[in-house]
């Protein structure tokens, strides 16, 4: 059934670029953020110099997860769009295996996340130079790692969500706040002991975590911990959601 | 020895909550003829079509679909079957020569889609978007799709709900095309019209179960066997005369015109012949005979459309 989930994958592709408002929304916001706040940013840190730690490293991991939020976004609307529409029981009702079906999904939010990422470091270079001792596909494979992670949330998020409609809200409602507190903005250590509980179980602070370490140049092994937690949370909401998943 | 079905329904009952969707029906699908599962809204007709699918899973009873059991072989099965499901969608802009092209990947021997699209008149949309479509389209590229491999058993969900009369008999001409190709056909309607000008056999179900199964006309027969034969003539000695027919049972007159009752099936025969013998002159003449909307009627105690 692999050429179906090839034909299946290069069809959604195809769909999804004919929605103009859906690439610009995914491929050209994270581009046009990391522009523009690297222009912002680079132009404050040649006068100061206090201010390099959200610029040398935490712009490039902020706007990546931005990226992958869009993407588990996305995938959640499509899922929810697909299932009230009856394209998802439609598709199974063929020689379809069903995790063909949304194994087709993820790759095209996948193949967009990594073309999102390129065409962010590419634009943003004048502005917001990546150095050379980043490691630039070990770090493009530790946001697709991250991704599949978390778009599984995605997934658990169109399964229990009732319409479309909700889809979009729920997950930002859940993805959002989840950004507040990995990390990012402020350390986890510095939360309160309740808030770092929870970000505790939160699969973007690892991936925080795992990204920004990569971007510096650390090994995979220095991020084990981190690599763990993700695929643990991924097998935990995909067993969740292979359950309570609805077709129709 | 009669052949083996190709559908074979013993005893499926389905329950959601406290709904008794399906509630112990039983029937079978003969090879070549297109059979129709006939009810209102909600009297578990589609709940009924997707468990013989596979798609659903009945909580008790057995169903074989072309000697495999759809739960099991649901693979093998898809193979051989086409589907046309109730209100589905596809991807809004896929293209109408992608979707067909999409599915022939995914069966082992499709037939040609550009033939399929030709046949189904959809020559000139080839490069249209889904959502473009009008209903008819619509419907006849998921016939398409259905069609794709080549099955021998096509079910076809309320196939022409909302399309106007037009759309509708050019449908119809299409599932008559698709028997004559020796395929079985198994669909459901609400539209008695539909079910008697296009089904060798109904099954009637009601609240979850089947109340009667057979040829429209059988049905019809069984369950109505009143007609009535409306005669306009000025002939003094038309009354006494059909009186006198032995299949009559009763004869009333209002002016001119004459309604005669029997429930016998030659009942029109005796009519006429008695107009020919006794050479009463007729104005007009005319027949009523019950239809399977009757028959529901009779059946269900209340009109498929409330």
């Amino acid at each position: 059934m692999l050429r179906g989930l090839w034909r299946l994958t290069w069809l959604e592709i195809k769909i999804f670029v004919r929605e103009p408002l859906g690439l610009i929304g995914t491929v050209g916001l994270p581009v046009l953020i990391y522009v523009v706040l690297g222009r912002l940013l680079g132009r404050v840190t040649r006068v100061s110099s206090d201010v390099p730690r959200f610029v040398s490293v935490d712009l490039p991991i902020f706007t990546s997860l931005l990226i992958t939020a869009n993407a588990v976004l996305s995938l959640a609307a499509i899922i929810a769009i697909y299932r009230e529409g009856g394209i998802l029981k439609r598709l199974r009702a063929t020689p379809l295996r069903p995790h063909t079906i949304l194994t087709a999904h993820v790759m095209v939010k996948l193949l967009f996340t990594a073309i999102t990422l390129a065409a962010m470091i590419l634009a943003g270079r004048r502005y917001f130079p990546v150095p050379a001792t980043v490691p630039l596909a070990s770090f493009t494979a530790a946001l697709l790692f991250s991704t599949v992670s978390i778009l599984s949330l995605g997934f658990l998020i169109a399964s229990v969500v009732p319409t479309a409609r909700f889809a979009q809200s729920i997950g930002s409602l859940v993805l959002y706040p989840m950004l507040g507190l990995s990390g990012l903005f402020v350390p986890v250590a510095s939360l309160p002991p309740l808030l770092q509980s929870v970000a505790r179980v939160l699969p973007l602070t690892y991936a925080v975590s795992l990204l920004r370490g990569i971007w510096r140049g650390e090994g995979w092994s220095v991020h084990l911990g981190d690599v763990i937690a993700l695929t643990l949370m991924f097998v935990v909401f995909m067993a969740v959601s292979a359950k309570v998943f609805r077709w129709e | 020895m009669t052949p083996q079905p190709v559908i074979h329904v013993a005893d499926i009952q389905k329950i959601y909550g406290r709904t008794v969707a399906v509630d112990g029906v039983s029937f079978d699908v003969q090879a070549g003829e297109i059979f129709g599962l006939i009810g209102p809204n909600g009297a578990g007709k589609t709940t009924t079509m997707e468990c013989v699918e596979g798609l659903r899973t009945p909580d008790r009873g057995a169903i074989s679909v072309l000697g495999l059991d759809p739960r099991r072989h649901v693979y093998a099965l898809q193979e051989r079957i086409g589907v046309q499901l109730q209100e589905a969608q596809l991807q809004k802009r896929i293209k109408v020569w992608k979707a067909v092209a999409l599915w022939a990947s995914l069966y082992r021997k499709p037939v040609e889609g550009d033939r399929l699209i030709e046949q189904l008149g959809l020559s000139d949309k080839r490069n249209a978007w889904f959502m473009t479509l009008s209903g008819g389209q619509k419907q006849r590229l998921f016939i398409a799709l259905a069609l794709i491999n080549d099955p021998e058993l096509v079910f076809l969900d309320e196939l022409t709900t909302g399309l106007d009369p037009q759309a509708r008999r050019a449908i119809w001409d299409l599932v008559r095309g698709i028997r004559q190709r020796g395929k079985t056909v198994f669909l459901t309607t609400h539209l008695m019209e539909e079910a008697e000008r296009l089904c060798d056999r109904v099954a009637i179900i009601d609240h979850g179960r089947i109340v009667d199964i057979g040829s429209p006309v059988e049905l019809v027969r069984r369950n109505c066997p009143e007609r009535n034969v409306i005669v306009l003539t000025e002939d003094s000695t038309a009354l006494e005369r059909f009186r006198a027919i032995p299949q009559v049972d009763s004869v009333s007159s209002q002016g001119a015109q004459f309604t005669i009752r029997g429930r016998d099936a030659d009942l029109v025969t005796r009519v006429i012949h008695c107009l020919a013998e006794h050479r009463i002159r007729v104005i007009d003449f005319r027949t009523e005979l019950p239809t399977l909307e009757d028959v529901f009627l009779k059946l269900t105690g209340h009109k498929i459309r409330d």
